[in-house]
């Protein structure tokens, strides 16, 4: 089968049926991007394109969820000012402002 | 606090399970069936673990089973779940990550330690028998470029998808080594991605070694015929012994390199071909996650796919008297099998003959296991495709080159040594990503997981713990 036969492909919400309950924006970098209660804040990055959130510390390299069930710390996140929080684990809720995490984390600790 | 029994930590509970995937879900409703009081913990917010994950209620998913294989399984086991919670014979308690179990002087019961939700609350609890149902970790082999932004594992892929129904790609190619890559590529397909190729570095051959343990397990090969006739309905092209040596772009993935290998996991010159994509799901298998088990003194065995395993006696019984341990814990083997040894487990804790039929099912599933282990175990030459600037460690950015040189100019013999002297292994993730990686680059097989703490935990936990310490 063609693409073009193929026509509009489906995508995981259809795959499953999904209608959302509540869509709301979950402020990221002052972007605002929709999300649904329900998906961790790594889904509501990448359903919105954004694969990198996070730069490292040594040579400032982009990086964002990789293992995507906790164990690799790749997609460490700041969110309400927290930094170093998972963000393929934790739930985004609403008001919640997520901003790119640089470096250690700990820039505001510096003295 | 509502959800933890700390405030009474005399009430021992008869059994606490750790993990809620098909192990531990199936060990805690067989035991609660009979009569055990039982404590279920689970760092995730859901039942299912990483097999079963699915999407949270508000995501209104009306055929979560379309993204799962043997969903029925699961559904009826979470229905026991819940009646049994409600019937107060299973305290279950998600989003607890337990990071730590210490036996009581007298060996009578366990406290183990967990934090608990976003704000990383301190919850204990305290149960006279353990069964620890960890799960696995994937296993992951660098290449250059595999730190680009739109590389993910491939079982990250499949936890992205089956928990917040995203992708990471419109193209993504699905490269590594194991089973588990025909069932990510088939629902990256299913799911409304283009997947134009599965690249595989094993030879599916290597099964034919197992014809027994494949003909006695007609269902693993209907399952594998079922991903085989999805692949082929997406125009999923698979490749046997081939590998991506080489992700291209600057901002994110655009383009692999694929190559082929010989038998060694070799790249062949003059095989190297680009495939354009924008993003790349990769896996080279599972890692049992034994963190838990080793601290408590567990004994281990090698695995023929290069990993450590549990060692379990035929009740599931680890080496310390008290702790108990199925699925992936003891040996890579799938949600069958898993399934069958939580209940295997639960009827030892309670100290009932554990019913022929699971035996006679484990014997199986174990049998395929290990013949699907041999087939994938990584060849040796698959550092051939390293180049030294390639990041191996990717949470303290050390470079193939580095650990090269701790390895044949300062003398570092294993991956302990290696991190000494790189800091590989060192930084957030605690070598779960770079370890089977740096062992290699080290000559060594890779050591049991060996860390003091399961997951970060807030230092004014640790100062609550008590001094005298086994």
């Amino acid at each position: 089968m063609s693409e073009a036969t193929r026509g509009r492909r489906r995508s995981p919400r259809d795959l499953v049926g999904g209608t959302p309950a509540e869509t709301w924006s979950l402020r990221f970098d002052g972007r605002e991007l929709p999300a649904q209660t329900g998906q961790s804040i790594a889904a509501v990055l990448w359903s919105a394109g954004i694969l990198a959130w996070r730069t490292t510390r040594d040579t400032a390299a982009p990086r964002g969820a990789f293992c995507g069930i906790g164990s690799c710390y790749d997609c460490l996140v700041t969110v309400n000012g927290r930094p170093n929080q998972r963000a393929c684990l934790v739930p985004a809720r609403p008001g919640d402002h997520v901003t790119t995490q640089e470096g250690t984390g700990h820039d505001d600790l510096a003295v | 606090m509502t959800t933890s029994p700390s405030d009474s930590p005399s009430a021992a509970a008869d059994l606490a399970v750790v993990g809620a995937g098909p192990a531990g879900l199936a060990a805690a409703v067989t035991a609660a069936g009979l009569g055990l009081r039982v404590i279920l913990l689970d760092a995730g917010e859901r039942p299912g673990g990483q097999y079963y994950r699915h999407p949270a209620p508000g995501l209104g998913a009306a055929r979560p089973e379309a993204l799962h294989h043997g969903w029925s399984a699961f559904a009826s086991r979470e229905a026991a779940l819940r009646a049994h919670a409600s019937a107060g014979r299973i305290t279950y308690l998600p989003y607890h990550h337990v990071w730590t179990v210490i036996p009581d002087p007298d060996g009578a019961a366990w406290t183990l330690h967990a934090v608990a939700g976003a704000d990383e609350a301190p919850a204990t609890v305290r149960a006279r028998a353990v069964l620890l149902a960890t799960g696995a970790y994937e296993r992951q082999l660098p290449f250059p470029g595999w730190t680009l932004p739109g590389v993910v594992g491939a079982g990250g892929a499949q936890a992205m998808l089956k928990g917040g129904l995203v992708l990471p790609g419109s193209r993504v190619v699905v490269a590594g080594s194991g089973p588990l890559l025909l069932a990510v590529a088939g629902s990256l397909a299913s799911a409304g991605a283009r997947v134009p190729v599965v690249v595989e570095a094993a030879a599916y051959s290597g099964y034919a070694h197992h014809v027994p343990a494949l003909l006695r397990n007609p269902g693993k090969l209907a399952e594998g015929a079922t991903y085989g006739g999805a692949l082929l309905r997406h125009g999923v092209r698979l490749l046997t012994r081939h590998a991506v040596t080489e992700a291209h772009g600057t901002d994110r993935v655009e383009a692999v390199t694929v190559a082929r290998l010989d038998r060694d996991w070799r790249p062949v010159p003059g095989t190297a071909r680009r495939i354009p994509c924008d993003a790349v799901a990769v896996g080279h298998g599972l890692v049992p996650q034994l963190e838990l088990a080793t601290g408590l003194g567990c004994a281990t065995r090698p695995s023929p796919d290069a990993t450590v395993a549990l060692e379990l006696d035929a009740e599931q019984r680890t080496s310390v008297p008290g702790v108990w341990s199925a699925g992936e814990t003891g040996g890579i083997g799938g949600a069958q099998l898993a399934l069958a040894e939580g209940e295997i487990a639960a009827h030892s804790v309670a100290g009932r003959p554990v019913p022929a039929r699971l035996v006679r099912t484990r014997t199986r599933l174990r049998a395929f296991a290990a013949a699907m282990a041999g087939a994938h175990r990584p060849g040796s030459g698959w550092t051939g495709w390293l180049r030294e600037d390639t990041d191996v460690c990717r949470c303290e950015e050390v470079p193939a080159g580095r650990i090269r040189e701790a390895v044949e100019d300062l003398g570092a013999r294993d991956a302990r040594t290696v991190k000494l002297l790189t800091r590989a292994g060192m930084g957030w993730c605690q070598g779960r990503m770079c370890g089977p990686a740096v062992a290699a680059l080290a000559g060594t097989d890779p050591a049991p997981d060996r860390r003091p703490l399961s997951c970060p935990v807030p230092l004014r936990h640790l100062a609550e713990l008590p001094a005298e310490l086994p």
